[in-house]
């Protein structure tokens, strides 16, 4: 636990240490709002989202945008730099395990998208509007979830990509599957149906998150679907992980 | 007492025999060597002995324990400085160490072993700022910082100019003079003849051969030459009668003596039996280099 603590501290300190990397990660989500918001129209309530305005119905789709950039982008890059570059391999030869360092990059992952969710929550409150999730428990489960699905992902990739660019080479695809289907690139409505339907089901389940959101309880086959994907790739992650 | 002690060693990757029969021990307090070809399996042995790779034959124990058993206590004794161990970019020189002392449970003192490795003026310098010599010494300070009794070096010097590889050298004496034994895997022969006092040297996942640098030099490479300008015309046969002597050539005015064993003090004495002054004398050894081709093939890498 003592080298866990210190290792995380450290790892802190070098992401703060990036810090134009670490405000674009968390700060991005909230500065397209803030540009969407300042369009009069999309703050009119409109009958296309069933009454709501065009930034609360694309609020969740936000979400994923950090989701996306630290789980399946950021997070496998630096574990795959770090066992390329025998980082994981020197802590091997000391007291400290590498799953340490893995667990705090963790911690850190959760960390940036927890304060990218809450930053983009109470700015598009306070300055459009946007009433807070109005289902908090299905919303946090289904945050939760999301996360943790992507998350997995993530460890998968770095587990699988050998080197830094096999794991750019696999992030990148996954990156951009997990915003199209979430509705960052096009918004959802814009989308055909089918691909809209599938989007409810690639994480994070950007459906799920919307629905809490609105108040209705997110479905239980869009959660378990969620929780599936994350076991499933956390496992996977867990068995082909190698520390060098 | 050995610290160290692998018997018949074996280890295989899939199809390929990295260490087929390695048997070595280390002695307490000693700078030993392991030397060989690149793909000799050097770097296999040691990792088997730092437990980090489990064998597949064969015994290793490490200050009377096993490397994969006793792992945990092992790490805190045993430093490691692995070939090619780099840090992130921005991690900087004394937040590394401190890091990495925080580990141990009897740590060096970071800051001194900053001063100690000519460190002091960077400590506050970041990993990707450093030159090659810095990040080599901070990669052996890290080795160092848990305070091992015994530190396991791997091309400790590789990718050094000239200059930073005399200073590490300096660096690994006074290490072992403060009672650290070293085991030195290294392909520079001149490396291993100025600090090792022991080198095994491996050849194809086998010992081919285990003794001291000059102990090695004189065993497999034995011959000697000397060259000299005589003051007076010297018979052969003077020369030739030394039981030390093989043969005897001229170049000039230059005669080259071959020969082993007290080579210089026969062929000396009796020159100057004969009053006879051996001017330009020059005595040629056979180095480190020469006893790696021998027992090879293979000339070392420069």
């Amino acid at each position: 636990m003592h080298a866990f603590r210190n290792i995380l501290r450290t790892e802190a300190r070098l992401y703060l240490r990036d810090l134009p990397t670490l405000l674009t990660t968390i700060g991005l989500p909230t500065v397209i709002l803030v540009v969407l918001g300042l369009i009069p129209s999309l703050r009119k309530p409109d009958p296309t989202f069933d009454g709501q305005t065009f930034v609360s119905y694309f609020a969740p789709s936000l979400l994923v945008v950090t989701l996306a950039m630290v789980g399946v982008n950021i997070l496998p890059a630096v574990l795959a730099t770090y066992r390329e570059r025998g980082v994981l391999r020197r802590l091997a030869t000391t007291p400290a395990h590498p799953a340490a360092l893995l667990a705090a990059q963790l911690v850190l992952a959760l960390a940036g998208i927890l304060a990218s969710a809450l930053l983009l929550i109470v700015v598009a409150r306070l300055a459009f509007g946007v009433p807070l999730p109005r289902h908090p428990l299905g919303f946090t489960l289904a945050f939760i979830l999301g996360t943790a699905a992507l998350l997995s992902l993530g460890l998968l990739v770095a587990a699988v990509a050998r080197t830094t660019k096999a794991a750019q080479a696999l992030a990148v695809p996954l990156f951009l599957v997990t915003m199209f289907f979430g509705g960052v690139y096009l918004p959802r409505f814009l989308l055909p149906d089918f691909v809209a339907r599938i989007g409810d089901y690639t994480p994070p389940g950007v459906q799920a998150l919307l629905d809490a959101w609105t108040g209705t309880p997110p479905q239980p086959l869009h959660l378990g679907i969620m929780a599936v994907i994350a076991v499933a790739a956390g496992a996977g992650a867990a068995k082909l992980f190698r520390w060098e | 007492m050995p610290v160290i002690e692998v018997t018949h060693l074996k280890k295989r990757y899939g199809d390929l025999v990295a260490v087929d029969d390695v048997s070595l021990s280390v002695e307490a307090g000693e700078i030993f060597g392991v030397l060989g070809p690149n793909g000799a399996g050097k770097t296999t042995t040691v990792e088997c002995v730092a437990g980090l790779r489990v064998p597949d034959g064969g015994g290793v124990s490490v200050l009377g324990l096993d490397p994969r058993r006793d792992a945990a206590q092992l790490r805190q004794r045993v430093g490691v400085q692995l070939q090619e161990s780099q840090l992130p970019d921005r991690l900087r020189v004394a937040e590394a160490l401190e890091l990495y002392a925080s580990f141990y449970r009897n740590p060096a003192d970071p800051a001194e072993l900053i001063d100690k490795l000519g460190l002091g003026e960077k400590r506050n310098t970041a990993y990707k700022k450093l030159s090659g010599g810095q990040k080599q010494r901070l990669s052996i300070a890290l080795a160092l910082v848990g305070n091992p009794e015994i530190a396991i070096l791997d091309e400790l010097t590789t990718g050094l100019d000239p200059q930073a590889r005399r200073d590490t050298w300096g660096l690994i004496e006074q290490v072992r003079d403060s009672g650290v034994t070293i085991v030195l895997v290294t392909h520079f022969m001149e490396e291993a003849e100025r600090l090792c006092d022991r080198v095994a040297v491996i050849d194809r996942g086998r010992v081919v051969a285990l003794d001291s640098p000059a102990g090695l030099v004189s065993t497999v490479a034995p011959e000697q030459r000397i060259r000299f300008r005589p003051s007076a015309p010297v018979d052969d046969r003077l020369l030739t009668d030394l039981p030390e002597v093989s043969a005897v050539q001229r170049t000039g005015s230059q005669v080259v003596v071959t020969g082993t064993g007290e080579l210089l003090h026969a062929v000396t004495s009796v020159l100057a039996r004969h009053q006879i002054v051996a001017a330009d004398l020059r005595l040629e050894q056979s180095t480190l280099d020469d006893a790696f081709v021998e027992l090879t093939g293979h000339r070392p890498a420069n």
